[in-house]
């Protein structure tokens, strides 16, 4: 297992051209790693970067060009040749067996035997020593389906570690991770770095760019843009280059805080069992509120059980009428929608095509007594255009869209109805910065035009930058409530990890 | 080390269409494959035997679709919603039974015996729907998989009808059968009832299924059921709505098939679900759900039943083998189908 003798991998790209159809995605890429170094991958989304790292990975080949690994040029028919190699890629959606245990899963296709017979205690051996590297304290004998999705995240770091990489690929490994996890993975990647191992690292969130690589490297539209040492380069810069122009303004201005109204929404003591407790608040009409928490702090669950998606109790009360919903159709009846987190899981049907997607709330609008397709499709014109949504053609399906873009319709999709109140779980997550900035200044102007919106995200910044207020949950209760001038990143981490005297 | 031009920027500003005409084209090609195949196999039946392409062998062989094709439609939507009934073969036994018990009992009662047959028919529909709505309570409420449910009932609805016909048959009066006779017998305008009725159930399924919010939700609900249930979706009632049409398509499967030979028995609809399941497979519809056509149904069960008639007509291969025959073409068929969910 551990076999630092061997170098890092030096890596090569020539010309690499992918097509898919008659659709170029790669136009002839061409740039070099050195051993040993960790590069971070940025682009926007669509930019080509999983693509690239795909081939590198050996799950998809290149239309054409040529990549050497040391120097020798190699074609790899599959993920496990590559793996040969050292090559191993973690992808952003988990490759895990969740019904094996963790042990089972990391050994899974490299399986250690004893003649016939598989054997386990080596192999939990082995997994105990790589697990215990990445931080995870948990038997390996545990299955993976009882393990939370940042726990997911780690066993997945420590099936590579295993697998022995020595040229390592992570794609938005800590869009899950706590900060403490995060920071463990950090000295995991400059001890590999340490070890002689090369390092790509695909992320969106460029302070952690800016704390781990050596090196950046920025693809655009399918095209090598650019290429500076992480010293030499500021995160400004870096958003610059991976957009093509200047960022100024990410966020909207803040519009004035609404007028004292009567509650779009106002919740008193909602109790979700095992994750939420008591947690009271409201939100007017044209007001933005944050829900801030740490992964696990129980927001998500807090608005499922609202929406009867969960077990829940308390009061819920809908421009001053008290309701219960059994469901996420009762909530839209009464004018409350919601967008989940998970947007391939349950947000977006992405073999539906756009049009179906977006009217699928809001369907008894259309119809009349049959389904309306011409009245469907104009109002799927309109939105593409109203939310900017960038598409080939109107006729796609929503897996054709770039993560981006299937965000913004899925946001259309729970506006459809046309809600009174909205809640927005992880708006922006796995989202370039220039749809970023789109769904912030959406958000405003829905706010502006009177709805009363409800952002829960893991991002501070994006709540400092959008909320009015911010409500901070943490281990399943709340813990503050964040307006004015408290709304900074400390005074939201202080409250997120109680750290924070509450009376200050 | 270079930084970024600016005048890059423009380069790339042209749209950037992902999804290449290619694959809808193709796409398309295999949503032809049923219809492809089934002209080919017509195309060998006419060379095989002159007698296949007259006028009286294809209306023939769409009468005996009608059955098996009015059930495979009530199918297609219980497989693009994500489900399963394994039992319908099983529930048009029972139907049988049962509505030939109601229209001899009625006819000596009500004393009119087109009321009898009328009462019967209807009652075929109902109870076939209430059935279904028992699988579907089962399904929703209990929470137990789909293939479970039917494959208990499967066992009990038929256990019934043996039990009721006390193993052997259960046979309808002559003289209502008589009067019934022409819903399978009978001929509108050249083409015999059981035909229309297939065309009939055929052109209000694909309505239904295309151009209704209901069938929407169907097949949002079969393509990601969590998706479906987050975007307000009443999942458990359109399951359930779907397994109760269902069971009406198997009760006016069964008021078709009743006339026919007059009689129910233990092997009475044997086997109907795999055919219906077939059909609806072979039809380019996709047993994990999500997507699925009528229009491909409908030339599922016709395609299957011409393979029957083909084997009947010709003696190059044996009847004995017809249902070989037809795995052989299943198996192919979901060959052919793989390369679209890769």
């Amino acid at each position: 297992m551990n076999d630092a003798a061997k170098p890092g991998l030096a890596v090569e790209f020539d010309d690499v051209v992918k097509d898919f159809g008659t659709v170029r995605v790669l136009h002839g890429i061409g740039f070099a790693l050195e051993p040993g170094r960790v590069y971070g991958l940025l682009g926007e989304n669509g930019a080509g970067k999983s693509t690239l790292m795909k081939i590198l990975g050996g799950y998809q080949p290149q239309t054409s060009g040529t990549i050497r690994v040391n120097g020798r040029p190699v074609a790899f028919s599959s993920s496990r040749d590559a793996e040969a190699e050292g090559i191993v890629l973690i992808h952003q959606e988990f490759n895990l067996a969740d019904d094996l245990s963790i042990s089972d899963n990391i050994f899974l296709g490299h399986e250690k035997k004893r003649g016939l017979l598989l054997d386990n205690r080596a192999m939990h051996a082995e997994s105990a020593k790589v697990l215990a590297k990445v931080g995870l304290a948990v038997d390996p004998a545990t299955k993976v389906s009882r393990l939370i999705v940042a726990e997911k995240q780690l066993v997945e770091i420590a099936k590579a570690l295993a697998r022995n990489a020595r040229l390592l690929i992570m794609d938005e490994p800590t869009a899950t991770l706590t900060p403490s996890e995060t920071n463990r993975l950090f000295r995991l990647i400059e001890e590999m770095r340490a070890d002689g191992v090369t390092v790509i690292y695909i992320s969106h969130k460029l302070d952690e760019v800016e704390r781990i690589t050596d090196e950046v490297i920025v693809l655009r539209d399918g095209r090598f843009v650019g290429r500076s040492p992480t010293k030499d380069i500021s995160r400004r810069q870096m958003a610059n280059m991976m957009i093509g122009r200047e960022v100024n303004d990410l966020f909207p201005p803040r519009a004035p805080v609404p007028r004292e109204t009567a509650p779009a929404l106002r919740v008193t003591d909602f109790s979700v069992p095992g994750w939420a407790e008591k947690i009271s608040f409201e939100v007017r009409p044209g007001e933005i509120l944050g829900f801030a928490g740490l992964v696990g702090a129980g927001r998500t669950e807090l608005f499922e059980g609202i929406l009867g998606l969960r077990k829940g109790s308390g009061r819920i009360e809908l421009s001053g009428r008290t309701v219960t919903f059994r469901s996420p159709r009762e909530a839209a009846d009464h004018g409350l929608t919601y967008l989940s987190e998970d947007r391939k899981g349950k947000g977006l049907h992405v073999n539906f095509g756009l049009g179906e997607n977006l009217t699928l709330m809001a369907l008894e609008r259309y119809v009349k007594p049959l389904l309306d397709p011409s009245a469907e499709h104009a109002a799927l014109e309109a939105a593409v255009k109203e939310y900017g949504i960038r598409t080939g053609t109107l006729r796609n399906k929503a897996s054709a869209l770039s993560g981006g873009n299937q965000q913004k319709l899925a946001l259309a999709k729970v506006l459809h109805p046309e809600p009174k109140v909205v809640v927005l779980d992880e708006p922006t997550r796995g989202v370039d910065i220039g749809a970023k900035r789109d769904i912030y200044f959406l958000i405003s102007r829905l706010a502006s035009q009177g709805l009363a919106v409800i952002v829960i995200s893991s991002e501070l910044l994006e709540l400092i930058g959008v909320a009015h207020r911010v409500v901070v949950m943490r281990a399943g209760r709340f813990s503050a409530e964040v307006d004015g001038a408290h709304l900074t990143e400390q005074e939201l981490i202080a409250h997120a990890t109680g750290t924070a005297n509450v009376d200050a | 080390m270079s930084t970024p031009e600016p005048s890059q920027a423009n380069a790339t500003d042209a749209v950037r269409p992902r999804e290449s005409s290619a694959a809808t084209w193709r796409e398309r090609i295999q949503s032809y494959g049923p219809v492809a195949g089934l002209i080919l196999l017509c195309l060998i039946g006419t060379w095989l035997n002159s007698d296949f392409a007259t006028p009286e062998n294809i209306l023939n062989v769409l009468t005996r679709t009608a059955f098996i094709g009015i059930i495979a439609v009530g199918m297609c939507f219980v497989i693009i919603s994500g489900g399963i009934d394994l039992s319908v073969g099983s529930m048009a036994a029972l139907i049988a039974g049962c509505v030939i018990m109601l229209i001899n009992w009625a006819g000596q009662a009500v004393g009119s015996p087109l009321a009898a047959v009328l009462i019967g028919a209807l009652a075929a529909i109902v109870l076939g729907a209430f059935l279904g709505m028992i699988h579907g309570l089962l399904i929703t409420r209990g929470r137990i998989e789909p293939f479970i449910v039917t494959l208990g009932t499967l066992g009990i609805y038929r256990a019934y009808l043996t039990y009721f016909s006390g193993g052997g048959a259960i046979t309808l009066d002559n003289a209502l059968a008589d009067l019934y006779a022409p819903v399978y017998y009978g001929y509108f305008l050249g083409i015999p009832i059981p035909v229309w009725v297939f065309l009939g159930v055929a052109l209000a399924g694909g309505l239904v299924l295309n151009r209704t919010a209901y069938g929407r939700y169907v097949q949002a609900i079969g393509s990601n059921e969590q998706v479906a249930r987050y975007a307000a979706v009443d999942v458990d009632w359109v399951k359930l709505k779907t397994y109760m049409l269902l069971g009406a398509c198997v009760g006016v499967a069964t008021l078709l098939y009743v006339p026919r030979l007059g009689s129910a028995s233990p092997t009475t609809g044997l086997l109907w679900e795999l055919e219906a399941i077939a059909a609806v497979i072979v039809g380019g519809t996709a047993l994990k759900g999500g997507a699925g056509s009528i229009a491909g149904t409908v030339v599922g069960a016709i395609l299957l039943s011409v393979i029957s008639n083909i084997l009947n007509l010709t003696s190059i291969i044996s009847v004995y083998l017809n249902a070989a025959v037809q795995g052989f073409v299943i198996i192919a068929v979901a060959l052919l189908q793989r390369s679209r969910r890769t």
